[in-house]
């Protein structure tokens, strides 16, 4: 069979979360995966492992996850589309090089499967609290994309559109999960390999002489890339850069460098931002939610319908960048927010921000142990509708 | 017309294919040794007349960190300690470019000593070229594992009572497959070395003893550059295959210098190969 058959395996199968976001992996052409065993992403990795010799790609347990991901950049520079996996506290060590992976607009996909923290928290327990970490953790401005899937065929899809967003946008980009969703056993559809879209890295087709590394297109601030070994001969650097990836240590060249980093996402982030809406157009409470919870709310919000309140869901999919518009545009309709989190109120603060006062926000603790049940919802919608 | 070739040609440096020339002058100071690892380093590539295109240079961060900046060949200039792993993930993304890390003591045996000794442990085919200085110089001259007890350093005013690293014996107890040490004075010997180790498959290492000028020295009252290399003139003795554990680095005392270890070790690439072929 040819390589691309033995990547993509069409058809429907009943699969894991975490085995899904393997072979979604694989059929976007994943054929680097550097890694450090952690629970409970460690799945993702068996998976891969059971099948990464089909199609040729190198697997390599590294010495801690500081070197995962700084193998995975060094991957990503020949060529390769390459993914790290990860919980928690890797993701914590992972932050550094989340920042030369932005600086040095290197594609690459980290998967976080989120554990209860803090610290090392509760580790097989479903998390839900980095997702602020996923959007800050680096030190300094950048932005970043992060996907939130809340079932195993979206941990298919996601990871084949987190490897297209990242190879477009030239960025590291995180699909942010928990232990329930990639433990999660659901069917789960692949399509024909012709039928993956898969976004490539924008090739540098110019003079060799004349390559910039950081000489970007005017039309998407992206640069065009090239891989190690072409001849090109390139310095890339972590440090504050100009266009031939010196380094420049002057503010002029720091506003050139960073802020073109953050616009190159901010411009585009109505182009990334993906949600999923259900009866928002006559709501008069809106539940704001993502990932394994955002499966509890559409029971809440049906139940709650059936006794007459109008409630609606917008379930975020990209939650970074957020979808800011289509918060606050929700906000000029509905009276109440409600933001259930497996956390203790991250993307509520978001909410809040983006409703600008025009809708009253509340955030709802829906503990990892709830994850499965909707009632605390259902109460909370009565609750703020007075019923 | 032809005299102005040549004249243009005689105004070129040797090494104008290899160095970066648009970013001189370089950041490091009088007297440093870093430029002759460069050197040494530059000139083994000359002697081996290697296709640039396919070698790779990785640094992390200090003053020799800056080393990728200056070579013209594809160079990553990484995180502080990473250079390894940076360049194991090129290495495996495509086993046909020839890396290179080029770093400091600080930088490859404190922050980034894991991966070095897992890196040797599982002889991935880099060549490491180690600039050892004694000292963090680029932060500002903080003590480092390599300090010799009982040196001064700004963070240590009382003089140094840790327990310095010894670099080679690192290297051969982690499973390197090459593992050198000569002194930033020994440039012919150093660029043999280099060359025996970019010609050897596996994880070679050299050590590059460098004079700091501007902190251990200064801080030390050991005069400058010159007078560390009239040190090493007098103080550096020539043993080829001395026991690793042998080569301690006590303060002011001899620097043992040679060729340690050369020996066969199956790279992680042919392990892997052979691994699944079977």
């Amino acid at each position: 069979m040819k390589e691309t058959n033995l990547a993509v395996l069409t058809g429907s199968h009943d699969l894991t979360g975490s085995q899904a976001c393997a072979e979604g992996g694989l059929s976007a052409g994943c054929r680097f995966l550097g890694y450090y065993p952690i629970f409970p992403s460690f799945d993702i990795v068996e998976r891969f492992a059971e099948r990464f010799s089909d199609v040729k790609g190198v697997l390599i347990q590294m010495e801690d996850e500081i070197s995962a991901l700084a193998a995975v950049l060094g991957a990503s520079w020949t060529g390769k589309k390459a993914m790290t996996v990860t919980s928690g506290p890797g993701f914590a060590q992972m932050a550094e090089h989340i920042g030369l992976g932005v600086m040095l607009e290197t594609p690459c996909v980290i998967v976080d499967v989120q554990r209860d923290g803090t610290s090392e928290g509760s580790p097989s327990a479903p998390g839900g609290g980095d997702i602020m970490m996923a959007r800050w953790g680096s030190h300094g401005d950048y932005e970043v994309i992060a996907l939130s899937p809340n079932s195993p065929q979206e941990m298919f899809d996601m990871t084949v559109k987190a490897f297209s967003l990242s190879e477009k946008y030239r960025t590291p980009v995180i699909l942010i999960t928990d232990t329930y969703v990639s433990n999660l056993n659901e069917a789960v559809h692949i399509p024909d390999a012709k039928d993956i879209q898969i976004h490539t890295r924008k090739y540098y087709k110019g003079k060799r002489e004349d390559y910039l590394p950081f000489q970007y297109d005017a039309k998407d601030l992206v640069p065009p890339m090239v891989d190690v070994g072409k001849g090109y001969r390139f310095h890339v650097t972590g440090l504050t850069h100009d266009e031939r990836g010196y380094p420049v240590m002057d503010e002029k060249c720091q506003e050139w460098n960073v802020h073109r980093l953050v616009q190159k996402i901010r411009i585009f982030a109505e182009d990334i931002v993906d949600f999923e809406e259900e009866q928002t157009d006559d709501a008069d409470v809106i539940v704001v939610s993502y990932g394994a919870v955002s499966r509890d709310v559409i029971h809440a919000v049906h139940q709650v319908r059936e006794e007459g309140i109008r409630a609606g869901s917008l379930r975020i999919k990209t939650i970074w960048p957020f979808p800011e518009k289509k918060i606050t545009q929700l906000a000029k309709k509905a009276t109440h927010l409600i933001v259930p989190e497996n956390n203790f109120g991250q993307i509520c603060l978001e909410v809040e921000r983006c409703a600008r006062g025009r809708a009253e926000t509340h955030y709802l603790y829906h503990a990892s142990s709830r994850i499965g049940q909707s009632d605390d919802i259902v109460k909370l919608i009565k609750k703020v509708m007075k019923k | 017309m032809e005299a102005i070739i040549t004249q243009q040609e005689a105004k070129r440096h040797p090494m104008d294919n290899l160095l970066r020339m648009d970013r001189m002058p370089h950041i490091w100071c009088p007297g440093c040794g870093i430029g002759n690892a460069v050197s040494a380093f530059a000139d083994a590539l000359d002697k081996l007349e290697y296709n640039l295109d396919k070698l790779c240079v990785v640094s992390g961060i200090g003053c020799t960190g800056r080393v990728a900046g200056y070579i013209k060949v594809d160079s990553f200039h990484t995180t502080h300690g990473r250079a390894i792993p940076f360049a194991t993930g090129i290495k495996l993304g495509n086993p046909d470019i020839k890396v290179v890390v080029i770093s400091g003591d600080g930088d490859l045996v404190s922050i980034g000593g894991n991966h070095f000794v897992h890196a040797a442990r599982r002889n991935i085919d880099l060549t490491v070229i180690c600039v050892n200085n004694f000292i963090y110089a680029m932060t500002g001259g903080q003590v480092a594992p390599t300090t010799p007890t009982p040196a001064y350093t700004t963070t240590s005013p009382f003089g140094n009572f840790e327990n310095p690293s010894n670099v080679p014996q690192l290297a051969e107890a982690a499973g390197a497959v090459y593992v050198a040490r000569w002194t930033a004075l020994h440039m012919r010997r150093l660029t043999y070395s280099i060359v025996d180790a970019l010609k050897k498959p596996g994880f070679s290492v050299v050590e590059v003893i460098s004079p700091c000028a501007m902190y251990y020295s200064r801080i030390n009252k050991l005069g400058d550059g010159l007078d560390m290399m009239k040190f090493y003139y007098d103080h550096s003795i020539i043993k080829h295959g001395e026991p690793t554990d042998h080569l301690e680095i006590d303060y002011q005392k001899e620097i043992i210098v040679g060729k340690f270890v050369d020996r066969e070790r199956p790279t992680y690439s042919e392990s892997m190969g052979k691994w699944f072929e079977d």
